[in-house]
């Protein structure tokens, strides 16, 4: 038989552990309602973001198709930095490809890994860069971001030809491109990913400008 | 404790920001700019307000041993549903404050209020603490944004549209290039920094007052 102190302490805590259960339930019921109210919204802000963004690399560059669902897995460690396979996107007008927007990765910047979009007409020239994700020191580095600075905009026009390869570098190193003032490195990636890019755009141009599903299309050159 | 006490304390004499240093974490990184200040405050005062009413409403009846934990389940639950709703109605702002929207959860101010004021006190104190508690905050953040985005970017209010809407894109003002700008006040030393000399400038005030107040006082005291 348990003493009376001890069957009060059983029913205290016996009150206390109901009490937090509930609370619990409560919370994550209340929490779970809150999701299913905003998910959708969250999904359609980020599709809409995410489309926004898109546009606004390809510039006056006109489409009728869905870039976002129209895409290719591209991979390729060395020239797109990446280790995964990333995603590009195809844009079309008349069903026909006129650019491709594709994720690249600048694997070396001064802290840590630095993410772009390049997109790339059928010509093999630069409509236009963005950084989409980086945390290059703020002032310095960071004057990739197209908010902060138009120093990407420098990329608009250019392809492998334009200037020459041997000058797709900052001027440091003896290229075309600038660097900042007391940030060297990042610049410096930049410029070696988006001819990365433009060099992997090159070599499978038949594949990301190809028809729609492309079935059985020309191999591959 | 009446009203004008507790809109007192939160907001000058023990304002959370510039005088009990709480929250000093988020305070520091995300008062990088107005708009971002603003949007955490934001958050935080909605947080504050929600704990403290279920603190003063629940809190005389939770057995002492879970009242804690039950206090950390609403905290958590409040932030977790600020975070969504801000996901979904401001993305903007929600990708510019970044992991320090559901950080406000270990702000612990948020709980030291709940446990230490809105436990013991009647609802309309509670809910009254939670605004003056959080508006204070929210005025030191504001205090450091201003100041970081004014001396660090050149600007002011930049990015406000995060907040406002897409009508209000371009909203702000450059008043000289970013380039020229002071990076120390951007990165956190220097906001540091900065919250050392508004400590300062406080410290300074409270003590000129006390000085002032000495000498009537001293005569009172002598006459009673």
């Amino acid at each position: 038989m348990a003493t009376p102190a001890e069957t009060s302490a059983v029913r205290r805590a016996a009150r206390a552990a109901a009490v937090l259960v509930a609370a619990g339930t409560v919370a994550v019921g209340l929490v779970a309602l809150v999701h299913d109210l905003a998910e959708p919204r969250i999904e359609a802000s980020r599709q809409a973001q995410h489309l926004a963004q898109l546009t606004a690399i390809l510039g006056d560059v006109t489409y009728d198709n869905d870039p976002l669902s129209d895409i290719v897995s591209v991979h390729d460690p060395e020239l797109l930095g990446s280790e995964e396979p990333l995603v590009a996107h195809r844009v079309r007008r008349g069903g026909e490809a006129v650019a491709v927007l594709v994720n690249a990765v600048a694997p070396d910047g001064y802290a840590g890994p630095i993410r772009l979009i390049v997109a790339v007409d059928a010509q093999g020239r630069l409509l236009g860069v963005r950084v989409v994700e980086h945390r290059e020191t703020p002032g310095l580095g960071d004057l990739i971001d197209e908010r902060r600075s138009d120093w990407i905009h420098g990329f608009d026009g250019r392809s492998l030809g334009d200037p020459p390869v041997a000058r797709w570098q900052v001027r440091k190193d003896g290229g075309d491109f600038d660097q900042f003032t007391g940030a060297t490195i990042t610049p410096r990636v930049i410029v070696r990913a988006v001819r990365g890019v433009l060099e992997y755009v090159a070599r499978h141009h038949d594949e990301l400008f190809g028809a729609a599903p492309a079935p059985g299309g020309p191999g591959t050159p | 404790m009446d009203a004008r006490a507790i809109l007192r304390e939160g907001l000058l004499d023990r304002n959370p920001g510039l005088v009990q240093l709480l929250g000093l974490c988020p305070l520091l990184a995300v008062s990088n700019s107005l708009a971002n200040a603003l949007g955490l405050g934001l958050a935080t005062l909605g947080v504050l307000i929600v704990s403290n009413l279920v603190a003063a409403l629940a809190g005389p009846y939770l057995p002492r041993e879970v009242r804690l934990a039950v206090f950390v389940i609403v905290i958590a639950a409040a932030v977790t549903s600020v975070e969504l709703a801000m996901a979904a109605w401001w993305p903007g702002l929600h990708d510019s404050l970044g992991i320090f929207l559901p950080l406000i959860i270990t702000n612990c101010l948020v709980l030291a209020r709940a446990e230490s004021f809105a436990s013991r006190q009647p609802l309309s104190s509670a809910l009254l603490d939670g605004m003056a508690m959080g508006t204070g905050f929210l005025v030191a953040l504001l205090l450091l944004g201003t100041v970081r985005e004014l001396l660090g970017s050149g600007s002011l209010g930049v990015g406000l549209e995060m907040l406002l809407g897409p009508e209000f894109a371009g909203a702000g003002w450059q008043l000289f290039p970013q380039s020229n700008g002071l990076l120390l006040a951007l990165l956190p030393p220097g906001a540091f920094v900065l919250l050392g000399l508004l400590l300062a400038l406080g410290n300074w005030r409270a003590a000129a007052r006390k000085h002032v107040a000495a000498e009537p006082a001293g005569v009172t005291d002598t006459a009673a």
